[in-house]
């Protein structure tokens, strides 16, 4: 398995009665994408400055391949940071942009050409040379924030939201230029994002973070998937969060019908949350699902219809192929193993607690 | 179009007239002056005058005490700059009030001040002797001209460059430290040559006050010390021989004009030479 390349360990910031992260525990592992994903003001920007040195925490230290480097001058990590408005140097051409950090290592003339020529192919940016950094798109700008990042060959890139000026095609291009390019440099990326879907598409590892703590680490698969509790269901993608009852194990009663699921250990007649993503709601003639209620609602979405069925009280979305106009009577089922069962928070506190270890 | 097109006209109107009643016009008179004798023929000899020995000092002196106090001031707001530029907005407003408060009095009398300041029996002597500390003599000096155009003109030199340095983006800071650059290396590459724009506003908005004054070298300087400034203005008040004022001021006004634009070039050329 690959090593861990940065760890840190109880990372704790407070800007003056603002507690921003809360005693933080992350690993990255070595040619890794990993992606901190969150609500604004969760800390992830924070977070990412403590990573490249430019905040030091209150506790906690940063460890980088063994190494302590927590009161480390930023110039002398091996990480190389893309900011977020990309902080080109605008009195210097985009080639001169480029070579900076290999200037400063006083590399040779010729290898620095090669390396700045190198690096604008990699970002599919040829000829731009002389370019001046107020004539670029900000597409182009973004690229060539990367490709100085990249060209002095440092072990972690940190990206915040770089693609957050873009429009929707550009940041979709980007998004796979940023996945080759991970792939061909064999660098490991820490991506800040809070764009869901972005996060998705693009990471080995995503970190789903809310108020200084982390809530979930886990592949897209598993974030999608197995939300570990309500905000991490919520902010992934649209889902029905219900207030609900396990009955024992594999039955758990959602507002009042009993549902049959996969989940076990939750004890007997519990409270939970139940998560059902919309598009794992089957429509059925009324009668033969396990509960009936009426379509209320209908926008087509392109690829899909979404629908909101009201149910024994509660509106539920759902996403189908299928079209059920306004009004028609519908039965409601969901296969067992697309319920995901979560450990109902008593507190606000708890909650801390439980996603702190 | 053309309706757009006259309003503006319209509206730059009364600039117009006032840069024609109060600029082109002055302008003008100067040169009539300064290339006509009393009988209206015209003439070099009044730009000649430059030549002759005292003269010349007095331009020569004048050029080097500016020129010092320019430097003196570069040297002091630079720094200055840097840390209003970094502090935060309400401690850095605060400062910037302390710098340009002696601003709002008239220039006449903070220059008599820093006078009975400098005084043989004045202020800072006094406060010298009752520490049994040696006095010593500045007032009518260079030393006491510069003292005065540095105090003077500080804050024209403060101003564009806190402007300059406070509108640098940090993130192009902390890019240049993430990308290897230290602290030297950070402000020779990135930070002195993106406040260029601020530091030439500043050394002209010093160098051509200085060049020019004649009431600190008169107050501070006593009458001994002539700066061409001083030259100009007797030629005007006390010889009334507007032709030869007017003469030398077309002198200082070239000197003015080719130091503008040597800073001009510079500019381009450090701009050019940066990285
Ligand atoms: N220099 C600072 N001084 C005081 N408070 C700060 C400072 N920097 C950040 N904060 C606060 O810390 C919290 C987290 O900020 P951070 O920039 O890390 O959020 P973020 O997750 O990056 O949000 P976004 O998605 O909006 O960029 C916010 O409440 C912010 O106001
Ligand atoms: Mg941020």
């Amino acid at each position: 398995m690959a090593k861990k390349l940065i760890d840190l360990v109880n990372i704790s910031k407070s800007y003056g009665e603002n507690l921003v992260l809360d005693d933080l525990n992350l690993y990255v592992k070595e040619n890794e994408f990993i992606t901190l994903l969150g609500p604004s003001g969760c800390g992830k920007t924070t977070l990412l400055r403590i990573i490249g040195g430019f905040e030091s925490p209150n506790t906690g230290s940063v460890i980088f391949d063994g190494k302590d480097i927590t009161n480390l001058a930023p110039n002398k990590r091996q990480l190389n940071t893309v900011f977020q408005n990309y902080g080109l140097f605008n009195h210097m051409s985009i080639a001169e942009n480029i070579a900076f950090p290999l200037k400063i290592k006083k590399k040779s003339k010729s290898y620095i050409e090669d390396k700045v020529k190198y690096a604008l192919k990699l970002v599919n940016l040829d000829g731009f040379e002389t370019r001046t950094v107020d004539s670029l798109s900000g597409g182009q700008k973004q690229r060539i924030a990367i490709a100085r990042g990249i060209v002095s060959e440092p072990k972690v890139l940190l990206l915040d939201e770089p693609l957050g000026a873009l429009d929707l095609k550009l940041r979709q291009d980007m998004q796979y230029e940023l996945i080759r390019l991970k792939n061909e440099l064999g660098i490991t990326f820490i991506y800040v994002t809070h764009d869901q879907e972005e996060a998705l598409t693009m990471s080995d590892k995503i970190v789903v973070m809310n108020q200084g703590y982390i809530q979930q680490i886990g592949t897209p698969e598993d974030i999608y998937n197995e939300p570990q509790n309500a905000f991490v269901a919520d902010f992934i993608g649209d889902s029905n969060i219900f207030p609900a009852v396990m009955v024992h194990d594999k039955l758990v009663k959602i507002l009042g019908a009993e549902f049959e699921c996969v989940d076990v250990g939750f004890g007997v007649n519990k409270p939970v949350d139940a998560v059902i993503r919309p598009e794992d709601i089957d429509l059925v003639p009324v009668g033969t699902g396990i509960l009936d209620g009426v379509v209320t609602h209908i926008i087509f979405k392109g690829v899909h219809y979404e629908m909101e069925v009201t149910a024994n009280g509660y509106k539920w979305l759902v996403h189908s192929t299928d079209m059920f106009p306004v009004g028609s009577e519908v039965g409601i089922y969901v296969k067992p193993f697309e319920i995901q069962i979560m450990k109902k928070p008593e507190s606000e506190d708890e909650e801390a607690i439980v996603i702190d270890e | 179009m053309t309706n757009k097109h006259s309003l503006k006209k319209l509206l730059a109107g009364p600039y117009l007239v006032w840069a024609v009643a109060f600029i082109i016009i002055p302008l003008i008179m100067i040169m009539y002056y300064g290339l006509t004798t009393e009988k209206g023929h015209f003439t070099f000899a009044n730009i000649a005058t430059i030549t002759t020995p005292d003269n010349l000092k007095a331009l020569g002196l004048a050029l080097l005490l500016s020129i010092i106090s320019t430097l003196i001031c570069l040297i002091l707001a630079y720094p200055l700059g840097m840390i209003l530029s970094n502090s935060n907005i309400n401690s850095s407003s605060f400062m910037i009030i302390l710098f340009i408060l002696p601003m709002w009095m008239n220039f006449l009398l903070r220059t008599i001040a820093w006078q009975s300041l400098l005084e043989k029996n004045g202020v800072i002597n006094s406060v010298l002797s009752l520490l049994h500390l040696p006095r010593f003599e500045m007032i009518n000096t260079p030393g006491a001209i510069i003292v005065g155009m540095v105090y003077n003109f500080l804050p024209f030199m403060i101003l564009p460059l806190y402007n300059v340095l406070s509108k640098i983006d940090k993130d192009v800071i902390n890019a240049a430290r993430d990308l290897g650059a230290n602290g030297f290396q950070t402000f020779h590459r990135i930070i002195l040559p993106l406040s260029v724009p601020g530091i030439i506003s500043g050394i002209t908005m010093v160098f051509v006050p200085s060049l020019t004054t004649f009431v600190i070298s008169d107050i501070l300087g006593g009458s001994k010390i002539l700066l061409i400034g001083n030259v100009i203005d007797q030629e005007f008040v006390q010889s009334s021989n507007w032709h030869v004022g007017s003469g030398l001021s077309l002198i200082l006004m070239i000197f003015i004009l080719i130091s503008m634009a040597m800073i001009a070039k510079y500019d381009k050329e450090g701009e050019g030479s940066a990285f």
